[in-house]
C-alpha cells in the first residue's frame, strides 16, 4: 500500500508539472505534506534546501529521498519511476512520430518556427540565473565570475566541467 | 563503447548541474551536440521544444530520450541512471547522516558561485539559437518579430510555454502546402 501511495504522490506532480522539475516542487509538497502527511512543512523545506545544495535534477532527488524515507530502497525506485516514466514515455513516442517524418517540409518548418520560442525560454532562464546570482553574491561577483567563465569557456574553449569545478572551489574558499 | 560514452556524458551533466534540471540544459547541449555529436543543434532544439511542451522534469526527459536514441532501452536506462543517481545517493547519505552540512557557509558559497557560470552558459546557448534562427529561412527581421512576440506572450501575458509550443507545432505540421511560406506561418501564428 505504501508503494502505491509513493507512486501516486510522485506520479501526479510528474504529469501536472509543466516547466521542468523545479516547477513541480509545490505539487510534490502538496502530496507529501498535505495529502499523505509524511513530513511537516519544515522538514520538507529542509529536504528541499539540501536538494538544492546538491547537483543533479531536483525532482528526482526529492522523489528518491522521500521514497527512500517512506519505503526504503524499493520506495526510492518507485518514487523515481513515477516521476520520470510518464513524461518520458510521452516524449519518446511523440518524438518517434516526429522523427519518422523528419525530412518532410512540415517538420523542417516546425524546427524553424520553434527556434525563436526556445531562444526566448532560454533567454528568460538566463535572466533568472543572472538575477538570482545578483541577489545571492552581488553585482561585482556576478560580473567577475560570469566574465571569467565566459572567457574560459568561449574564448579559451575550456570544458565547462573544469569551469564549474573551479567556481565551486572559488565559492567554498572566497564566498563563504 | 557507446554505452560508456552515454554514461560519462550524462554523469557529467548530473554531477555538474546545480540548480535543478533546467540549469543542466546547456551541459546536455555541450555533451550531446558538441562533444559526441549524437544530434545537431537543430534537432536538439526540436527535442528541447517538445520536452518543454510536455509535463515532468526536463533533465530526465532529455536524458531518457537521447539515451534511447543513441543506445535503445539500455541506453535510456543508462543515461537516466547516470543523471539521477549521484544526486539521489548524496541526498540519502547526507540527510540520514550529516544533516547540518547544508548550513555550512562554504556549501552556500559553492552553490552561489556556480549560478553565474550557469547563467553564462545559458546566455551563450540563447545566442546560438537566435543566430541560427536569423540565418535560417526565417531571416533576421522575422526572427526579431518572433522573439519579441514570444517574449510578450510568455512574460507579459503569462501564456504558458506549453500552449505556445503546441500551437506552433500543430500549425507547422497541419498547414497544407509545403511551399516557402515559413515567413507568413511564423508571423500568423502569434496572433
Amino acid at each position: 500500500m505504501i508503494y502505491f501511495h509513493i507512486f501516486l504522490a510522485f506520479f501526479i506532480p510528474g504529469i501536472l508539472g509543466y516547466g521542468g522539475g523545479p516547477a513541480s516542487i509545490p505539487l510534490i509538497e502538496n502530496e507529501v505534506v498535505d495529502r499523505y502527511g509524511w513530513m511537516s512543512v519544515n522538514e520538507f523545506s529542509e529536504v528541499l534546501a539540501m536538494g538544492n545544495a546538491l547537483p543533479g535534477p531536483i525532482a528526482t532527488k526529492m522523489a528518491g529521498y522521500i521514497g527512500y524515507a517512506e519505503g526504503g530502497i524499493l520506495g526510492a525506485i518507485v518514487g523515481v519511476f513515477a516521476t520520470v516514466a510518464p513524461s518520458l514515455i510521452l516524449m519518446i513516442s511523440l518524438l518517434g512520430l516526429l522523427m519518422k517524418f523528419k525530412d518532410s517540409p512540415r517538420v523542417k518548418r516546425l524546427t524553424i518556427v520553434i527556434r525563436p520560442v526556445i531562444a526566448v525560454l532560454l533567454g528568460v532562464m538566463t535572466y533568472d540565473f543572472f538575477f538570482s546570482s545578483y541577489e545571492g553574491v552581488g553585482l561585482m561577483q556576478t560580473i567577475l565570475i560570469g566574465g571569467i567563465s565566459f572567457i574560459l569557456m568561449e574564448k579559451l574553449k575550456v570544458h565547462p566541467a573544469y569551469v564549474i569545478a573551479g567556481s565551486l572551489v572559488y565559492g567554498a574558499l572566497v564566498l563563504s | 563503447m557507446k554505452q560508456r560514452d552515454l554514461f560519462l556524458a550524462f554523469f557529467r551533466v548530473g554531477i555538474l548541474g546545480y540548480g535543478g534540471g533546467p540549469s543542466s540544459i546547456p551541459l546536455v547541449h555541450k555533451e550531446v551536440v558538441e562533444k559526441y555529436k549524437w544530434m545537431d543543434s537543430d534537432e536538439f532544439g526540436d527535442v528541447l521544444a517538445l520536452g518543454n511542451a510536455l509535463p515532468g522534469p526536463i533533465a530526465t526527459k532529455m536524458a531518457g530520450y537521447i539515451g534511447y536514441r543513441v543506445g535503445g532501452y539500455l541506453g535510456m536506462i543508462n543515461a537516466l541512471t547516470a543523471t539521477m543517481i549521484p544526486g539521489i545517493i548524496l541526498m540519502i547519505l547526507l540527510l540520514t547522516g550529516l544533516n547540518s552540512y547544508k548550513d555550512e557557509p562554504w556549501v552556500k558559497g559553492m552553490t552561489e558561485a556556480v549560478v553565474p557560470v550557469v547563467a553564462v552558459m545559458l546566455a551563450v546557448l540563447t545566442w546560438d539559437f537566435i543566430k541560427k534562427s536569423g540565418k535560417s529561412n526565417l531571416g533576421w527581421a522575422w526572427t526579431f518579430v518572433a522573439l519579441i512576440g514570444s517574449l510578450v506572450l510568455l512574460q507579459y501575458l503569462n501564456l504558458h510555454p506549453a500552449i505556445l509550443i503546441f500551437v506552433l507545432l500543430l500549425g507547422a505540421l497541419l498547414k497544407k502546402d509545403p511551399v516557402p511560406a515559413e515567413n507568413k506561418q511564423a508571423g500568423g501564428e502569434r496572433q
